[in-house]
């Protein structure tokens, strides 16, 4: 059990992308927010609902009962397999960031009770890219829900493929979405979750080959860049192109859930899907619009 | 596609993803090599801008991917093998790819295609563009010629993302690592097939006579094998593809 992920620092993260002090800006509607109202709130704007972006930490902290999670492989990296130009120095860069050594958390823990294999990846490492440690890691959540028998949550926050990997992080959509196959050979269901944004390799992998698939309101989910569909098709898309509502519309995803909703929704779909459950469920502490630390 | 011509007989093309419509930038059909039975599928390219524009220059829609998809299944249904041809700049960025769900498409045939209960070979022959190639290039064997190239981004990309220039596609090119030699060294690929002088179109009877024989030689191979087995085998070889590095406490330890 880590302290870090019971009491995420909101604060500290959330310099990256608002100036420091009591109020934040909301990067949509520009609204000055009350920090601790933000905080209060799950980092969901209160005046337009913007859903901002959470690291792998904070998205852990916010689902996952408040005790027993166990984050396995934490000291697994990727290597710089090409000597890529560059790329030492982003990954420490990344590292120094965000304090984390990868661009994925994951391990096992519980939802109202239920218990789960849980990952989540972090947009903020990297752009959340798919190298070849977090390929593995996606992969090992897999394998393990298949051996323990346990449901897979898989939170998706990414630009896609790890490009400094070369087709080394495009084997990775191979990997990962081999290891889910099986799990879904041996009849344990897999919930995907899309959050700002999940595109490019992980959409064409793992987060599109959910048994129920999910995303937060207002996330972007494509294949490829607006900037490249714009330039190949040579119009202009339409604002709301390939946001969460749009892919609902299509009938691309199942729901868009809110993130208020989100703990409770996953809990739902686990007692549906029947896993096992602890014999004392800790007590729900996540009120609607409440935070749980 | 010349492939298709020039390895095969009895050839049996088929169409459409019984979804939305045949997409010309992808080929599927039944076919015999040296006699016997295989199901075929590949990027269909053009040969001069007319038949390019008509074939989408080889960039399949979510369409193209389903129909390869149902072609995959068809040989797995009577335990035929997949011979697969990969040359694609990628799958086709648009809008109505998207809408119809271009990345689900390529991620349900990397899942199908892993564990397909008959045996698969692919050929990169020209361009590997990323998902775009990927979605048919799960394969117990995957062959390349000395000439292709196979990566997860365009060097143009790859220089427009990282240095915000494009023309620096060259060096990026270096830094991707995306020659055959390359990628066999990286374990991607298990065989370089020999290209005449300057490429393929030099001597075109040579390359096909290089890509029968070792067709010739996998197929005798793969055909002894299980499907059970083919399918542990081919999770195997995929999944120890990438480089890792451990700080610390030793793999799968909790704390």
């Amino acid at each position: 059990m880590l302290n870090w992920l019971r009491r995420p620092k909101y604060g500290s993260l959330q310099r990256r992308e608002m100036p420091a002090g009591i109020w934040a800006k909301c990067p949509r509607c520009s609204n000055l927010i009350y920090r601790k109202e933000l905080e209060r709130s799950l980092r969901v704007c209160p005046k337009c609902t913007y859903h901002h972006r959470l690291s792998a930490e904070e998205r852990l902290a916010i689902t996952l009962d408040e005790d027993g999670f166990v984050e396995f492989d934490g000291s697994l990296t990727s290597a710089d397999p090409l000597s890529f130009v560059g790329y030492a120095q982003k990954l420490e860069e990344a590292r120094q960031k965000t304090g984390r050594p990868e661009a994925v958390i994951w391990g096992e823990g519980t939802i109202e009770g239920w218990r789960t294999v849980a990952a989540a990846l972090d947009f903020y490492f990297m752009g959340g890219s798919m190298g070849s440690a977090v390929g593995e890691k996606v992969t090992r959540a897999a394998e393990h829900a298949r051996e323990a028998r346990l449901p897979l949550i898989i939170f998706s926050a990414s630009g896609g493929a790890r490009m400094q990997e070369g087709v080394l992080s495009l084997m990775q959509l191979a990997k990962t979405s081999a290891a889910v196959g099986r799990l879904h050979d041996a009849g344990l269901p897999y919930v995907s979750i899309m959050c700002d944004p999940t595109t490019g390799g992980v959409t064409a992998s793992f987060a599109f080959l959910g048994d129920v698939i999910l995303a937060e309101p207002g996330a972007t989910i494509g294949f490829a860049g607006r900037r490249v569909i714009e330039q190949t098709i040579r119009r202009k898309l339409p604002d709301d192109f390939q946001t969460a509502e749009f892919c609902l519309h299509k009938g691309l995803i199942d729901m868009v859930v809110a993130r208020s909703e989100m703990r409770r929704t996953l809990a739902g779909l686990l007692a549906f899907f029947g896993g096992p459950r602890l014999e004392k469920p800790v007590p729900e502490v996540a009120a609607p619009q409440g935070a749980q630390t | 596609m010349d492939y298709v011509a020039a390895l095969f007989t009895d050839v049996l093309e088929l169409h459409g993803d019984r979804r939305f419509r045949d997409d010309p930038a992808m080929f599927a059909g039944m076919a015999r090599f040296e006699g016997q039975p295989v199901v075929i599928i590949g990027h269909n390219k053009g040969k001069d801008t007319k038949e390019n524009i008509a074939r989408n220059f080889g960039m399949p829609y979510p369409e193209g991917y389903r129909k390869a998809l149902r072609a995959m299944k068809l040989a797995e249904k009577f335990t035929v093998p997949v011979v697969a041809f990969v040359d694609t700049p990628g799958a086709f960025p648009g809008d109505a790819a998207e809408e119809r769900g271009q990345a689900e498409a390529i991620a349900r045939n990397i899942q199908e295609m892993s564990r397909l209960r008959t045996a698969a070979i692919v050929v990169i022959t020209g361009e590997g563009g990323s998902g775009g190639a990927l979605a048919i290039a799960v394969g117990d064997v995957v062959l390349m010629l000395q000439y292709a190239v196979y990566t997860v981004i365009t060097p143009e990309g790859c220089a427009a993302i990282l240095w915000h220039d494009a023309t620096r596609a060259p060096e990026a090119a270096a830094a991707l690592r995306l020659t055959a030699k390359d990628l066999q060294a990286l374990g991607v690929v298990d065989e370089v097939l020999t290209e005449p002088f300057a490429g393929a179109h030099r001597d075109s009877d040579a390359v096909f006579a290089e890509v029968r024989d070792a067709l010739r030689r996998h197929l005798g191979v793969l055909r002894q094998v299980s499907p059970e087995e083919l399918v542990n085998r081919r999770y195997a070889k995929f999944r120890q593809l990438g480089v890792l590095h451990e700080t610390g406490a030793p793999a799968g330890q909790s704390r």
